[in-house]
């Protein structure tokens, strides 16, 4: 023995407990296995027995009442001071101001205020000053599509509730930001609203919403408020925070107020983030403003919608494009624009995407190469000052005017003129490019429906069916039981009290069969992305080659509102349960992918470099010290993988996902389902919770 | 140290045919076209005047030498001299521009991914700076980490792992897990985890840099100690001199990648090659390190210093002091074989004494 010991053992503190844990860990594997054994037994022996089942139909005694109140809220309203005072004034205000903006901007008759060429002109010069040529190119580009292609008054309409509601987003979600960072309370007390607002998936609160706000643009603007504020308010709060505390200190030490601080110090420190922030707060409003043609919305996603509910996929396919396009043109033009506000700041961007749930762990991460040399290059390639710049600005502004004021004059200038007739660009008019992406569909699905249909029939026989019939088609006393196990195993007492409280609502809303189906394909899609990301994301992370190679895809799938991956994922796959899985699984991929990268980037090089002397194999560094070191990254994932999959299932529920989403579709279809439809929101959001809680505790105890 | 350790200290090369570590050669040029480089006037400028010509870095240039079985040889330099490039190319977890390196007999340089890695499993290990322990793993499984990649059993690796943390002092630790250890316990767990497998050659970069000077000089005695006890051979990177100083049968100077001087830690004292080296090692105090064959002049007569026992040339001069001050006259110093080769009076000893005290009291 040495008589160099160490001084003495380490007192048993916090960090002393992982010993015993990691003891347990074994131990809840095992307790997990037999949970699953008496699981099977109880199924081979009491399947089929009160299930719950509710017929599509059918409703209970809660969902009627759920009628009634909505029959009351709509006779009784017009009375009473807070629905018609209040709600009624915001929703007229809402309806009349957007109404007003479609009629003069995206309906085509003359004697408006703007033909499509004046708001062309409009939007190309708005551009210019914001973002640069490269950013004005695109939205050119992208609003002469629309043009042709037909889309030319949907997708303007897109852009006015995408715009007005980011516009309302900064009024409000700016100051809120601010007095956040400026006080602690403030912070407290908003960032669980924020939570709730970003954990509930977004199909949950369309129905409730509909209910006060009456379906139409008021209702489609306020959806997209709750969804798109979050993210705005989240980046600003952090933006201003994240100013280098000794930058922060120097300000203090020269005895700056409080306000001066924030205006001379804070605020232009942290505009970049804060741009940043709005860039998110717009992609998540495009987002959820094309999921509002659900509430009668105005804009793409009404044609989405129709041909989805008919299954024409190159309908569905051309307008979805027209959206994917304009999310690209407002991403470009948003990051053109947040490279133009920092003269060298650090290039960031959140991983957090427009997503259902947002990014509700935010993750800040460098630019990637691709977004910012090309976002970047129209800008940082700038050959005129920014006198010079403020010149041309001005000196365009008259043909500017000059070409919009005639856009009302003339049907030409003012109606989108239909091209259908004409060689080339007729191709790309809707008739002929809808047919075009129907021939190429189809093309490739018969090219495939080899390996696609396999891989269905693989997954529904192996995972999906067993999985369904062994959750749903139990006595749902059982399953809660399992439930509650599962959660207790996990994550301890904590989350088991949360999943009983959600069981018990799930249970109160008359849906437990559906909430069944809808837990089961979230557990097979995020199985699914798990295994995607796992290897994505290891190759990744291991490579740079590998990393820029896939990470533009990722970034790009991103970009793309969740509803957009119906089309594909439709004609892949029909109908089915199947499809919703792969849309979610899809949704789902970029962010879970991105999350395990990091994960095993940020495994410290000198661990690696060890290992490698040891004389390891590929394998053993994979298996044995990166994939566990980044463990922590594999729980995030899942559990952000878990919640995305969920809210996209749901939505899925249109093209034959079933279950709730199509439970809350039906309730706007049919007046007698609104209750049901109620009831399913309310469902889905107590699933949701019931995941995030078991997956966060899981995460803090086994994602050391 | 062992009898070969020492033998090395006054050849200052074995031949490569029975050396532990032979390296002839070796380049390494970062850079996008290092090869190219090779063999072009480029090479003969200076590290400076070459990164700012082509963008490419020389990190080790035209590096040779040897290391004798059992040795401990320690490679020298300040921060960015190339140290750590050195080491890593020596195991190939950089890949040489060009050279050979030879390890217990094997050539590394022409090998496969493979054989390469069969040579890291059980001829060579190394111990980092920073640790490099497996944050997952409990000590034991740290340690036993390079027996389960070769797929050793799971009983047997945990006894050898069980005699290796004995060996280190760290029995009662077993079931930590790295991040609940200090700094100095981490770097026992690495010791612990490079000396498993048995390798021919343990290899240091920089371990105990990081930690306290305390636990430092504690870690210190302990490689002495385990390399008593384990006679491995060792190459031992660090930029403190003492350090250096303390551990190494041979040392070995670097800067910018070159060589500047090997020789064993009295070489390097009492005959600096040149002046880095000489101002680099200007505070050592030179009655620790210098031995007698550094002070001695020859024997004015037969019979000079007759009259006092002799001593061997190898002994330090701070240990010598009292023997030759208490002695009437000069005393003799004899070599290995017992003939003599030349005396020290008391002026000898003092002159190095006295100018250790002044030297630093003058520099200030
Ligand atoms: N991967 C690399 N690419 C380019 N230059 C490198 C690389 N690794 C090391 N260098 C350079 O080689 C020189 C030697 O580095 P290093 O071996 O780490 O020095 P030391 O360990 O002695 O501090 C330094 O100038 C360093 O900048
Ligand atoms: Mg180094």
């Amino acid at each position: 023995m040495t008589t160099t010991l160490e001084p003495a053992r380490p007192a048993p503190t916090k960090e002393a407990q992982p010993v015993a844990e990691r003891a347990t860990s074994r131990r809840t594997g095992r307790k997990l296995l037999a949970v699953l054994a008496l699981w099977v037994l109880a199924w081979a022996t009491l399947r089929g027995r009160q299930t719950l089942e509710l017929a599509n139909a059918d409703t209970t005694g809660l969902h009627d009442w759920f009628n009634d109140v909505r029959d009351r809220v709509q006779l009784l309203g017009q009375d009473n001071w807070f629905f018609h005072g209040v709600l009624g004034t915001i929703a007229s205000g809402l309806d009349t101001f957007v109404g007003v903006l479609q009629e003069h901007l995206s309906s085509v008759t003359p004697g408006d205020w703007l033909g499509w060429f004046g708001v062309l002109l409009l939007a190309a010069w708005v551009t210019y000053a914001l973002a640069g040529l490269r950013s004005t190119l695109l939205v050119t580009v992208v609003l002469l599509f629309l043009g042709l292609a037909g889309l030319w008054t949907d997708g303007i309409d897109t852009l006015i509730v995408t715009i007005v509601a980011v516009v309302i987003c900064m009024v409000v979600g700016l100051p809120l930001g601010i007095a956040m960072s400026r006080s602690r309370r403030t912070s407290a007390v908003v960032t669980p609203v924020l939570d709730a607002m970003q954990t509930m998936p977004s199909f949950a609160y369309l129905t409730p919403i509909a209910l006060f706000f009456g379906i139409g643009p008021a209702c489609a603007i306020v959806l997209t408020l709750v969804y798109a504020l979050p993210p705005l308010v989240r980046i600003t709060e952090h933006g201003l925070n994240s100013v280098a505390e000794n930058t922060v200190e120097a300000g203090r030490s020269l005895g700056v107020t409080k306000g001066q601080l924030l205006r001379q110090v804070q605020l232009p420190m942290a505009k970049r983030t804060i741009v940043v922030g709005i860039n998110q707060c717009t992609m998540a409003a495009l987002s959820m403003a094309t999921i509002a043609a659900l509430v009668n919305g105005p804009g793409l996603g009404k044609p989405v919608i129709a041909a989805l509910q008919t299954l024409n996929v190159g309908a569905a396919a051309v307008a979805g494009l027209g959206i994917v396009l304009i999310a690209i043109m407002l991403d470009r033009t948003t990051t053109a624009a947040s490279e133009r506000s920092s003269p060298a700041g650090q290039r960031v961007a959140a991983v957090g995407s427009p997503g259902i749930f947002g990014g509700r762990t935010l993750v800040l991460e460098k630019l990637p190469r691709w977004a910012t040399e090309e976002g970047g290059r129209g800008t940082d390639r700038r050959f005129l000052t920014p006198s010079g710049r403020r010149l041309v600005l001005a000196v365009l502004l008259l043909p500017v005017l000059v070409g919009a004021y005639y856009s009302t004059r003339y049907l030409q200038l003012s109606q989108f003129p239909d091209l259908s007739g004409v060689p080339v660009l007729g191709e790309l008019t809707a008739g002929p490019l809808g047919g075009h992406i129907n021939d190429l569909t189809n093309a490739v699905v018969d090219a495939i429906s080899g390996v696609t249909n396999g891989f269905k029939d693989l997954v529904t026989a192996v995972m999906l069916n067993p999985l369904q019939s062994l959750m749903s088609d139990l006595p749902w006393w059982v399953m809660a039981l399992v439930l509650l196990a599962v959660a207790f195993l996990l994550g301890g007492w904590r989350p088991a009290v949360v999943t009983l409280v959600c069981e018990a609502v799930v249970l109160g809303t008359g849906l437990w069969y559906d909430a069944m189906v809808t837990l089961t394909m979230t557990l097979v899609a995020t199985v699914i992305v798990m295994l995607v990301a796992v290897v994505l994301g290891v190759a990744m992370g291991r490579g740079r080659r590998a990393d820029t190679v896939i990470r533009p895809f990722l970034d790009g799938f991103q970009t793309i509102p969740a509803f957009v991956y119906l089309v594909p994922a439709l004609a892949l796959f029909a109908a089915t349960r199947f499809t919703a899985i792969m849309a979610a699984v899809a949704y789902a991929v970029p962010i879970a992918t991105k999350l395990v990268a990091d994960g095993v980037r940020g495994v410290s090089p000198a661990t690696v470099e060890a290992a490698r002397s040891t004389g390891i194999t590929r394998w053993q560094m994979i298996s044995k010290v990166q994939l566990p070191m980044a463990r922590e990254a594999l729980v995030l994932a899942t559990n952000q993988g878990l919640l995305y999959v969920l809210s996209m299932v749901v939505i899925g529920g249109m093209v034959g996902g079933g279950s709730l989403g199509y439970l809350i579709v039906q309730g706007f279809v049919q007046g007698q389902l609104f209750g049901k439809g109620l009831a399913a929101g309310i469902a889905i959001t107590a699933l949701g919770i019931m995941l995030d809680r078991i997956a966060r505790h899981a995460a803090a105890r086994f994602g050391r | 140290m062992t009898d070969l350790a020492v033998s090395s200290r006054t050849t200052s090369a074995t031949d490569a045919t029975s050396a532990a570590l032979s390296v002839r050669g070796l380049w390494k040029v970062f850079g996008p076209n290092a090869d190219k480089l090779l063999g072009t006037p480029d090479l003969e400028l200076s590290r400076q005047e070459l990164q700012a010509k082509s963008g490419h870095v020389i990190g080790v240039r035209d590096v040779s030498f040897d290391v004798a079985p059992g040795e401990v040889f320690v490679v020298m330099g300040l921060s960015g001299s190339g140290k750590s490039t050195l080491v890593r190319l020596l195991t190939r977890l950089i890949e040489p521009t060009a050279g050979t390196v030879v390890l217990d007999g094997e050539d590394l340089t022409g090998m496969g991914e493979d054989q390469l890695r069969e040579i890291r499993r059980r001829k060579v290990s190394m111990v980092f700076q920073h640790f490099g322990l497996l944050p997952h793993r409990k000590v034991i499984d740290n340690i036993a980490f390079g027996l389960e990649i070769r797929g050793e059993e799971k009983s047997g690796r945990r006894s050898r792992a069980q005699e290796m943390v004995d060996l280190v002092g760290l029995t009662g630790y077993e079931l930590n897990y790295p991040d609940q250890l200090s700094g100095g316990m981490q770097q026992r767990v690495g010791l612990a985890r490079a000396l498993a497998g048995d390798p021919a050659v343990l290899m240091f970069d920089e371990p105990f840099s990081a930690l306290d000077p305390l636990i430092r000089r504690d870690m210190q005695k302990e490689v002495i100690r385990l390399h008593h006890e384990v006679g491995k051979t060792m190459v031992f990177i660090t930029h403190d001199l003492d350090e250096a100083l303390k551990l190494g049968d041979r040392i070995l100077i670097m800067r910018d990648g070159e060589i500047v001087q090997v020789g064993a830690p009295d070489e390097i004292i009492g005959a600096p090659a040149d002046d880095y080296v000489r101002d680099f090692t200007a505070e050592v105090p030179k009655s620790h390190v210098l031995t007698l064959r550094w002070v001695m002049r020859p024997p004015g007569s037969a019979d000079e210093g007759a009259g006092a026992p002799a001593l061997p040339d190898t002994t330090v001069v701070r240990e010598a002091a009292r023997a030759v001050l208490a002695a009437d006259g000069p005393v003799r110093v004899v070599d290995a074989s017992g003939a003599v080769v030349g005396v020290v009076d008391d002026e000898d000893i003092l002159r190095v004494v006295v100018v250790e005290q002044r030297a630093p009291a003058g520099a200030r």
